[in-house]
């Protein structure tokens, strides 16, 4: 696929990032406010709230990290307007402030002193003038630069390293010389496979960063372990499927980054990415913690590859499901985007499979719901650190 | 009609991508990486997605796949042999 002259529509926001989505969110600083965020988005349609069980007692660099994702879910382009509620009002307006910087309209609202019925009340009738207001914007013809991708499979099994994941490899291989903007991550998901990413790293300062978050991470594991991670890395429905070790389990992860890439930065969790080209994001390798960093990073797509069928969404990040196992693209066709079960019987060729997943991005971008989207998957999880206090 | 594939040449196992792969089934398998056939006969019955020894191993031995290691044998195995948790393990970890 020729992508030199390669456009998509999508929606230019007021710091020049462009989104493929158009949502309104009402988002919750901490648990006690999702009940009222829940009750705004169930009062004006359109809107979307995104609850979450974290943002009390939380300190040092895991309360951050928790600004920072809910801040970055508020910047990501794929979001129009953000309706922030809190608690109480000091950290409403610290996450709607960092978020107003990006230019887009942010309103905040605190519990305290006002109560559920209250504060529901006034963030509706704010919501209601957002989501008015968002729906009148429309899609431009943008050059495929502005789109920013990421990568993270899941539920993972043999036909992920031979089908699924090369064909990320394949389409990231050719997203990769047109300046867009790549990610993956999953730290403890490239054990084994650590020197061949550690290879493609662009220079030795980004070599040095990767091979500190991934020590990091290991030495993490080596503090909690109890066995050696069978079942929970490779999960059981990875073993089910037929992985065994991690080591097999990150031979195959790694096939998505392809093979001319080149990682050109490391991000910590809280990180984002500042120019074009393949960035490494430490994080988890649990699906749904991993996507919501992609999307606190700024991604607006999101390649997914699976075998076994792992059934995951975003609220704000369409994640696109590509599958090469026949017996998952039978049994779970409702969530497949892209089959390219072909590869395993040699029926398509990796080139062709790249460009079938590319095809399935442009009218993604463009605003076809994922399957994930059509299905209500939007599960939004924070990543922790530790305990709180 | 290919029954399991191979990453590349020199890989000690190969991955089943059909239903239904029985003990004594003769098999058809691609090498991907340099798109070549071999044939195996099955000697366990081995579902989609499952490994297939194409070597006989003994335990301590290293099982390459992707031209890399991927963990070591902890009991016997017989080419066409059924290859997981049973009897390859993690070094790591």
């Amino acid at each position: 696929m020729d992508l030199s002259k390669s456009t998509f529509w999508g929606y230019k926001r007021e710091n020049g990032r462009v989104g493929v989505r158009n949502h309104v969110i009402i988002l919750p600083v901490d648990d006690l406010s999702n009940a009222a965020a829940e009750a705004v988005a169930h009062n004006i349609k359109g809107t979307l709230a995104i609850p979450h069980p974290y943002g009390r007692l939380q300190f040092g660099a895991d309360l951050d990290l928790h600004f920072a994702t809910l801040i970055g879910t508020g910047c990501n382009p794929n979001v129009a307007a953000v309706v922030v509620i809190c608690i109480e009002d000091g950290w409403a307006k610290k996450v709607a402030d960092a978020i107003a910087a990006t230019g887009k309209p942010v309103a905040y609202f605190g519990i305290e002193q006002h109560g559920d019925h209250d504060t529901i009340m006034r963030a509706s009738k704010k919501a209601k003038e957002l989501v008015q207001w968002a729906s009148e914007l429309r899609r431009e013809e943008r050059p495929l630069k502005d789109l920013w991708v990421s990568t993270k499979c899941g539920e993972s099994d043999t036909t992920s390293g031979c089908g699924a994941n090369p064909t990320v490899g394949n389409a990231f291989d050719k997203l990769y010389p047109r300046k867009v903007t790549l990610a993956f991550g999953e730290t403890t998901e490239l054990t084994g496979g650590e020197h061949l990413v550690a290879a493609r790293c662009a220079t030795d300062e980004v070599r040095k960063k990767f091979q500190f978050m991934f020590d990091r991470y290991q030495a993490i594991i080596d503090k909690h372990k109890t066995s050696d991670l069978s079942d929970s890395q490779p999960t059981k429905g990875n073993i089910a499927g037929g992985l065994t070790t991690i080591e097999e389990k990150a031979l195959g992860n790694i096939q998505k980054i392809g093979r001319v890439c080149k990682i050109d930065g490391v991000l910590d969790k809280h990180e984002r990415p500042t120019g074009p080209g393949l960035w490494f994001i430490d994080s988890s390798s649990a699906a749904a913690e991993m996507v919501t960093l992609c999307a606190a990073a700024g991604y607006a797509v999101h390649f997914f590859p699976t075998g076994q069928g792992n059934v995951i969404g975003n609220p704000i990040l369409p994640a696109i499901k590509i599958c090469a196992n026949p017996r998952t693209v039978r049994t779970m066709s409702e969530h497949v985007d892209v089959d390219v079960s072909g590869l395993l019987r040699k029926e398509m060729t990796p080139d062709q499979a790249g460009d079938k997943l590319l095809d399935c991005m442009f009218r993604t971008a463009n605003g076809r719901l994922t399957a994930a989207e059509a299905l209500g998957h939007r599960e939004f999880v924070l990543t922790r650190l530790y305990e709180s206090a | 009609m290919i029954h399991f594939v191979v990453h590349e040449e020199g890989d000690g196992v190969g991955v089943v991508v059909v239903e239904g792969v029985t003990k004594g089934q003769e098999l058809t398998g691609w090498i991907m990486e340099d798109d070549k056939e071999l044939k195996i006969t099955a000697r366990s019955d081995i579902p989609i997605g499952h490994k297939i020894a194409l070597k006989d191993y003994k335990p301590g031995d290293t099982v390459i796949k992707y031209g890399t290691d991927i963990g070591k044998i902890v009991a016997p195995i017989a080419r066409g042999e059924h290859t997981h948790v049973q009897n390859l393990k993690t070094k790591r970890w």
